[in-house]
Parts: structure tokens; C-alpha cells; sequence
């Protein structure tokens, strides 16, 4: 039997991320591939699909809840376990840092398995950094803002030139071994309390 | 001297206090470790991250070492529980509704585990559907206790009613919407039920099973055993925890901590009934509950291993595990009397000389025997009288299959 022929899970309430696990999963030739976002859908989803692996993320609240459907199902005909090879500890260690579990039905060979998991590992990763690399550019603008702020404070209550205030803020960093983002907050935060009201 | 890290899970729950003082109060740091404390999501992530040694020790369900140690779960490794983080703090919450119908059947608003289960059998036995109630975990407590709650009030959990596992901060809002009819959950979650969703709470695991455990610190065996100087330090360190926490005078300072972002992130308000037992248990009826949560006095931070056989007899009885004498011989080793009495001893701090007791002997505190003098402990036992006699096991097993 091709691993094609495999019936995939994927719960994660991250749609994005959901999505992203899904493409990979049709690129690698799996065609039964369901996803779900609502746990409240999952019970009778397991009745319908009888999933061989399951796909969830580690954040997911309702793990505990996840794992009693499937004590109780009566469509898996074999019991579900984590992870496919209890043996093979580098790879669950790589899925829970990377943040996510695999259930896998009992008996399924390693082989079959162990493409799906590595698959959905290395793009929970690359989502993870994708998610860093928008935060770090969302707080640089935000920085840049607070920068542009205690500028126009400093051109309003001593007169300088732009350029002059970016060197002062510049200058003050260096002399307190600071951020210059740390001196400008300070000033707006100084500004915003004790400066006139504008 | 820099201070030992030492990495621990919790949930959000407030029995994650004891651990959460130990911290925050200077304990862990008095006894030369760093503890840090990580929250987490879900019952399966502690137990996985404890499994992998990403936590060094985890607050957990006192059965999940015991399920560890078995083999029933995933990444299954033997556990151990050398101390339980106090005593009682879970609750039965019904609904609005449901509670009318039981009120109307005669459920007394006092909480007493075995008229309001009475009371709740009428209710099955004529309802025009199947009541759902929730639980935060199959190997839980909760769902033990309410399974015999409900066992021994003429109820038959599979058949007459349905039970399904929900986090526990999901339990209050899936009551509101009527996905279920009740919950059984460890604090402030039936608070917040009562005040948030106009639940009402029926009867607590301090009338169930009095004075008995439902979470404890459980780590990996093999790491306990390579770091027995730690598990010492971490003993000692909760256990001065622990008598803070049953000073009254520190109950608001204890209520203000836990309610940080970082912990419960709740409103104190519904963290305090824990401390100080005086609970609003729905349409603004008081109750105060005597032993609701017990942090220290009356041993209550020892592991007594009948209270372990106790968890397994009800693993065996709703069919997780099969009997046999090696396994229950290996179920009642995960509790660990014996680390925690070496912890303790040698700061004159009385624990008791028996590792195990007869639950449901003792009918009012009683003075034991403890190192360095007596001991008083109990009440224990069930509110149907029941007795469980750890030397008596295969008996009581088939005599719950009847």
C-alpha cells in the first residue's frame, strides 16, 4: 500500500499554520488529508475518517481531550499511540520542541510514518520563524515611531535641528550604554507626564 | 552561591500554590535552587515535557506517576510522587437548571456528598436525556471521585450518564452553553463557574473523600534516584511552602500572588474561598467546607502509598488497567513516603512512621505515630462508609465489579 493511502488528521486552531501542514502533506501525494480547527468537530471526524496519524499542536488545550476520544472511539480498530517509534527519541524531541504531537495508529511501520512527522516538523519551525522574523519587524516600526517622537520633543523644547536631535539621542545612549530606543522612550514617557500640554 | 535551576510544568489551578510560594516567598532559593515555572496548556504536555526531562518535576494528577509507572500512557517512563501538594480543592458544579431539578428532589445546598447524590439519581432516573458531565482528565481524580460518586449514589457513570474530558478553563464556559450539565474540577474553576455562569456547586471532594490528596510532584524515578540532594531541597522547600500557606494571617498575600499574569491571571476574589473555605456555592447561598484545601496540617503533604493503591483499585475498576499483583506492588511504589521522610526528619518535623493506612478508618482527627512523637490526621475515608484496606485489595476490586 503507497504511504498515499494513509488517512491524516491535522487539528491546530492556527488556520494559517493548518493550511501550511496541509500543502505540505497534498505535495508529499497524501490525498486524505482532513483538517480541523474546532476540537468540538474532532469526535465525529475520528468516527468518519478512522485516522491513521493524528497531527496537533502542542499549544493546544485540548490534548487531554483529544486522547480520551480516543480511548472511547469504536472506529479505530487499533489503539492510537504517540509518536510512531517510542525508540526513536531524537525525532520526539525535535516534534515537542518544535511544538507539535503526533498520535499514530498502533502497528504502523516507522517508515510510513516518519516523513509525515519530519514534514510537519520542519514546517511548525519554519511557521515559528516566519511568526518571529513579522514580530521583529512590527516592533522595529514600532521603535521608529517612538525615535521620530523624542526627535520633534527635542526640535520642540530646545530648538535643534532634526539631525541634532538624532545625535543627542545618539550621544546619551553611548554615554549611559543604552539603547537609543530606551533613551527615546524615556524622553516620550518624561514628555507625556511633565512636558506642556499640547 | 548561585542557586541550582530547576525547571518545573504547572497548570493554571490553585493547587499549583504550594509550588508557586515556594518560589515566590524565597523557599526554593533558601534551599540553594532556582525554580522555574512554566505554565502549560494541557495535562498531555505536562506529562510528555516531564517524560522528555524537559521539566525536572511537574505539578501532576496524583494517578498520572501511578499511569506513568504502568505503562498507560504515551512516552510512558516510571514515576515517582515523593510528596502531594495538599489536600482536597476539587468541587462537583452543576448547572443552573440542573441544580433546580436536584433542589426539587431534595438536594440539601450543604454540600453533603451523600443526600445531594441521592438527590441527583431521582433527577437521572427521570431526565429526558443522558446528563453530560465533564472532567480534566481520564486518570484524574476527578474523574475517580465523581465516578464513585456518583457509583455509590445508585448511578452507573457508562451507562446513565455520559462523561468527556474538557480543560479545566474551558469547564465553566461549556457549562454556561450547555454543552454539559456538570463539571468535577479543582479550584477556582467551580468558583468561576458559580460566578460567571450561575452554576451551582453540589458537593466537593472534601465530603467525597476527606482529607485526600489530588496533586502531587511527580518526576522521572531515574532522575530522582541521580538527584537525591535536589529532590531533598525541593521537598523542603514546599514543605516551608506550605506551612506559610496554612497560616491564615498569609491568606491574602497568598491570593495576591496567584492571581499574577504569570500564574492564575484571575481576580483574587475567586482564588480566596480556597484558602479560607468560605465558599458562594450559587445564588448567593455560603458554605463554609471544612478542609476544602489543606496545604499542611494533618500530614498532608505525605504521600501515603494506600492513598496510590486507592487511585489504581479505581484504574482497574472503569477498565484502564488489568489487576495483578506486580502491577499494584508497582502502583503503590510510585508514592514515596520514604523520600519524604528523609527530606523532613532531619528538621524535626514530625511525619508519620507508617507508610500506609486503612482509608476510611478514622472518623475524627486521630493522633499517629510520627518520628519525633505523635501526630494528629483525618478524618479519611468515603462519605458512603466504605472502607479500603490496602492489605484487603483483591477483595474490594471484586467487590466494585459487582
Amino acid at each position: 500500500m503507497p504511504a498515499a493511502d494513509l488517512s491524516i488528521l491535522v487539528i491546530d486552531e492556527n488556520r494559517i499554520r493548518a493550511t501550511i501542514i496541509e500543502e505540505g502533506l497534498r505535495e508529499a501525494g497524501h490525498t486524505r488529508v482532513t483538517v480541523v480547527h474546532e476540537i468540538n468537530e474532532v469526535a465525529r471526524v475520528i468516527e468518519r475518517e478512522a485516522p491513521d496519524v493524528v497531527v496537533i499542536d502542542l499549544e493546544n488545550p485540548n490534548r487531554d481531550r483529544l486522547e480520551h476520544f480516543f480511548t472511547l472511539s469504536r472506529a479505530l480498530k487499533k489503539p492510537i499511540a504517540m509518536f510512531v517509534d517510542r525508540s526513536d527519541s531524537a525525532q520526539i524531541e525535535a516534534a515537542v520542541e518544535a511544538g507539535v504531537s503526533a498520535y499514530v495508529v498502533d502497528g504502523l511501520k516507522k517508515e510510513r510514518v516518519k516523513p509525515i512527522l519530519d514534514m510537519a516538523v520542519s514546517r511548525f519551525n519554519a511557521f515559528a520563524r516566519l511568526t518571529r522574523e513579522l514580530e521583529q519587524a512590527r516592533s522595529e516600526l514600532e521603535d521608529r515611531k517612538v525615535i521620530e517622537q523624542a526627535k520633534a520633543i527635542l526640535i520642540r523644547t530646545r530648538g535643534l535641528q532634526e539631525a541634532e536631535a538624532y545625535a543627542l539621542l545618539r550621544k546619551t545612549a553611548m554615554n549611559q550604554g543604552r539603547r537609543i530606543i530606551e533613551i527615546a522612550q524615556n524622553l516620550v514617557t518624561a514628555d507625556s507626564l511633565l512636558g506642556p500640554k499640547e | 552561591m548561585s542557586l541550582t535551576p530547576l525547571t518545573a510544568g504547572f497548570l493554571p489551578l490553585f493547587d499549583s500554590v504550594l509550588l508557586v510560594l515556594a518560589r515566590e516567598k524565597g523557599f526554593a532559593a533558601n534551599e540553594g535552587m532556582d525554580l522555574l515555572l512554566m505554565r502549560e496548556t494541557s495535562w498531555a504536555n505536562i506529562r510528555d515535557r516531564a517524560a522528555l526531562g524537559h521539566f525536572d518535576f511537574a505539578q501532576m494528577l496524583a494517578p498520572m506517576p501511578i499511569a506513568a509507572t504502568l505503562g498507560l500512557n504515551p512516552l510512558s517512563a516510571p514515576m515517582i510522587a515523593p510528596m502531594t501538594l495538599g489536600l482536597g480543592g476539587n468541587g462537583v458544579t452543576v448547572s443552573a437548571d440542573l441544580w433546580a431539578r436536584m433542589a426539587e428532589a431534595g438536594a440539601p445546598a450543604t454540600l453533603e456528598a451523600g443526600p445531594v447524590g441521592a438527590a441527583l439519581a431521582k433527577v437521572v432516573r427521570s431526565h429526558e436525556r443522558k446528563l453530560r458531565f465533564g472532567v480534566v482528565h481520564q486518570t484524574s481524580p476527578h474523574n475517580y471521585e465523581l465516578r464513585y460518586w456518583l457509583s455509590a449514589s445508585g448511578i452507573v457513570p457508562d451507562r446513565d450518564v455520559e462523561i468527556v474530558v474538557l480543560p479545566p478553563p474551558y469547564l465553566p464556559d461549556a457549562l454556561g452553553a450547555g454543552g454539559i450539565d456538570g463539571y468535577c474540577v479543582g479550584e477556582p474553576w467551580n468558583t468561576v463557574g458559580v460566578k460567571r455562569e450561575g452554576g451551582h456547586i453540589a458537593t466537593v471532594k472534601a465530603a467525597i473523600w476527606r482529607n485526600s490528596p489530588d496533586k502531587v510532584i511527580g518526576m522521572r524515578a531515574a532522575w530522582a534516584e541521580a538527584n537525591s540532594e535536589l529532590v531533598a531541597g525541593l521537598i523542603r522547600a514546599v514543605h516551608h511552602a506550605a506551612r506559610w500557606c496554612g497560616e491564615p494571617a498569609n491568606h491574602a498575600e497568598a491570593a495576591a500572588i496567584l492571581s499574577a499574569p504569570q500564574y492564575l491571571d484571575l481576580p483574587g476574589e475567586v482564588i480566596s474561598p480556597s484558602l479560607t473555605g468560605r465558599f458562594d456555592v450559587g445564588a448567593g447561598v455560603a458554605v463554609t467546607v471544612p478542609n476544602s484545601f489543606v496545604p499542611y496540617a494533618g500530614a498532608a503533604n505525605f504521600p501515603w502509598t494506600s492513598q496510590a493503591l486507592w487511585f489504581y483499585s479505581q484504574m482497574v475498576r472503569w477498565g484502564e488497567v488489568e489487576h495483578s499483583a506486580d502491577r499494584a506492588r508497582a502502583a503503590a511504589a510510585t508514592f514515596r513516603p520514604d523520600v519524604y521522610r528523609s527530606a523532613l526528619v532531619p528538621l524535626g518535623v514530625p511525619t508519620p512512621v507508617a507508610d500506609s493506612k486503612i482509608e476510611g478508618l478514622l472518623a475524627e482527627p486521630t493522633e499517629v505515630a510520627a518520628t519525633g512523637g505523635t501526630l494528629v490526621i483525618g478524618p479519611d475515608g468515603f462519605f458512603d462508609g466504605q472502607v479500603f484496606d490496602p492489605a484487603a485489595l483483591d477483595a474490594y476490586i471484586a467487590a466494585q465489579r459487582r
